[in-house]
């Protein structure tokens, strides 16, 4: 076991992880957002889509443990390499330069992770933690986007999903050792139509239902 | 006819590794478009030399782009602004009369400060020790071209071999990560059959012995393949992943 504990610890095992996790994410976030889309539908058909998922019962719980496992690997390993990053220029740089390598999704990966985990915080306790026995999931939502700041902080997170995931999955790619001359292209491009389709899928929601369009 | 121009060097002063550094900064004078950036310390380390002071110590060696031995951070660019060219080979035609030009180190906890500009990057030789080699028990030379190797093949390990271990990648990286100058080295073997044999061996501990030596964890930010003075790409760091992983999941080496 000590083979599989010490190729994990590496740089290149913590990237792996990071990849494997962050992929993972990804795919959640695209069946969130499919799921989310019955959102247009109006209130029957996101209740039906809500209700119909609590109905797979115990395999959501299993889903739920897999998401929070995935979560904790990908914060923790996250933070674990932005401090050795860190560490590893103890004096810094008078000048500093870019050559043009760097996109703000990866200078800002760290700082738009944490924002994320708070978000994914305080999304949870809005819709997730919230006694559901009274009212109904689009009644809950219905409320929290009548409110003007939570429709923007809905947003403003969506934004920053959009930029984590612009630098994240090609960067996935590029970790795995999937760079191949022919398809990294494709999987550059793909990023950022991936992180427009979450910026515009999730976060054109809070807006038709505060707007009620 | 010759241009001269005048610029303002402000230089990272250091006696020693312990030592606080600091910048200082000098007038460089009737400098000749002409000169290389080194050939223009040379100037002001004369001047300073006559005035009875300390000269600036930089390091360099062949003066042609081949050896690896020059580089220092000016304005922020590791061996200066001008793609594809080590420090040695950047002119000063490439700066205007009146610039103000900060020149560091490479910095990084892996490299020591030795003096001013000069830093001990014997941590990469290091990385070439841990095996960046391949054994070769000696017999009668074998025939050349005996194992056919495919042009593109031959090629890309020669796009990765022509590293010159500079350190300007560790110096670029966000991180002070050396995955390039691993990756090259890894690469450059692994896609040669005379590679082959210890290809699983030699990912492990090159990694292994990287992550040791306190450079950090490479995240994609590409300011390496930008700032290599022989345009080494990244694939290269996507082959050493490749290598790393299988030899370590698929492989018997531990
Ligand atoms: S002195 Fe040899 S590469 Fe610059």
């Amino acid at each position: 076991m000590n083979w599989f504990i010490n190729s994990l610890g590496s740089s290149i095992g913590k990237k792996l992880m990071m990849a494997i996790t962050g992929l993972s994410f990804c795919g959640f976030l695209m069946a969130h957002l499919a799921g989310n889309l019955t959102l247009y539908g109006g209130r029957d058909a996101f209740n039906a889509y809500a209700e119909h998922l609590h109905s797979l019962g115990i395999l959501l719980n299993f889903a739920e443990i897999g998401l929070l496992s995935l979560a904790l690997i990908h914060i923790l390993t996250g933070l674990y390499l932005f401090w050795q990053n860190f560490r590893s220029r103890p004096v810094r740089y008078a000048v500093n330069k870019s050559a043009g390598g760097r996109t703000i999704g990866s200078v800002t990966m760290p700082y738009t992770g944490v924002f994320l985990i708070c978000f994914v915080v305080f999304h949870l306790l809005n819709f997730h933690f919230v006694d559901k026995t009274q009212t109904t999931i689009y009644d809950i939502v219905d409320t929290a986007f009548s409110n003007l700041p939570y429709t923007l902080i809905y947003i403003l997170a969506m934004v920053i999903v959009a930029i984590h995931v612009s630098h994240g999955l090609w960067s996935a790619f590029q970790t795995i050792g999937a760079n191949h001359l022919k398809y990294m292209p494709f999987v550059q491009v793909a990023s950022i139509v991936l992180a427009l389709v979450f910026a515009i899928g999730f976060g054109f929601l809070p807006i038709y239902i505060a707007f009620n369009l | 006819m010759t241009q001269t121009i005048n610029v303002t060097l402000k230089i990272w002063r250091q006696n020693g590794p312990k030592e606080k550094g600091r910048f200082e900064t000098f007038n460089a004078e009737n400098i000749s478009t002409d000169m290389s950036f080194l050939e223009m310390l040379d100037v002001v380390n004369e001047q300073l030399t006559r005035n009875g002071k300390i000269p600036i110590a930089f390091d360099h060696d062949c003066r042609e782009g081949i050896c690896g031995t020059c580089g220092a951070v000016i304005n922020g660019r590791p061996h200066g602004p001008e793609k594809a060219t080590t420090l040695c080979q950047l002119h000063m035609r490439k700066f205007k009369n009146g610039d103000t030009i900060a020149i560091e180190p490479f910095r990084a906890m892996a490299f020591r400060v030795i003096r001013d500009l000069v830093i001990d990057r014997s941590p990469l030789d290091e990385i070439i020790q841990a095996g960046g080699y391949i054994s070769a028990n000696t017999g009668g030379a074998p025939d050349a071209n005996a194992i056919p190797i495919p042009q593109q093949t031959a090629e890309t390990a020669m796009d990765a071999a022509a590293c010159i271990g500079c350190g300007a990648c560790v110096a670029s990286c966000p991180n002070a990560s050396a995955m390039l100058f691993t990756g090259a080295k890894i690469s450059q073997l692994a896609l040669l059959p005379q590679g082959r044999p210890e290809a699983a061996e030699r990912a492990i501990s090159m990694v292994r012995r990287m992550d040791r030596l306190g450079f950090g964890n490479c995240s994609n930010e590409r300011e390496c393949e930008a700032e290599c003075p022989k345009e080494i790409s990244i694939t290269h760091i996507a082959r050493m992943n490749r290598e790393f992983l299988k030899a370590s999941f698929f492989s018997s080496v531990k």
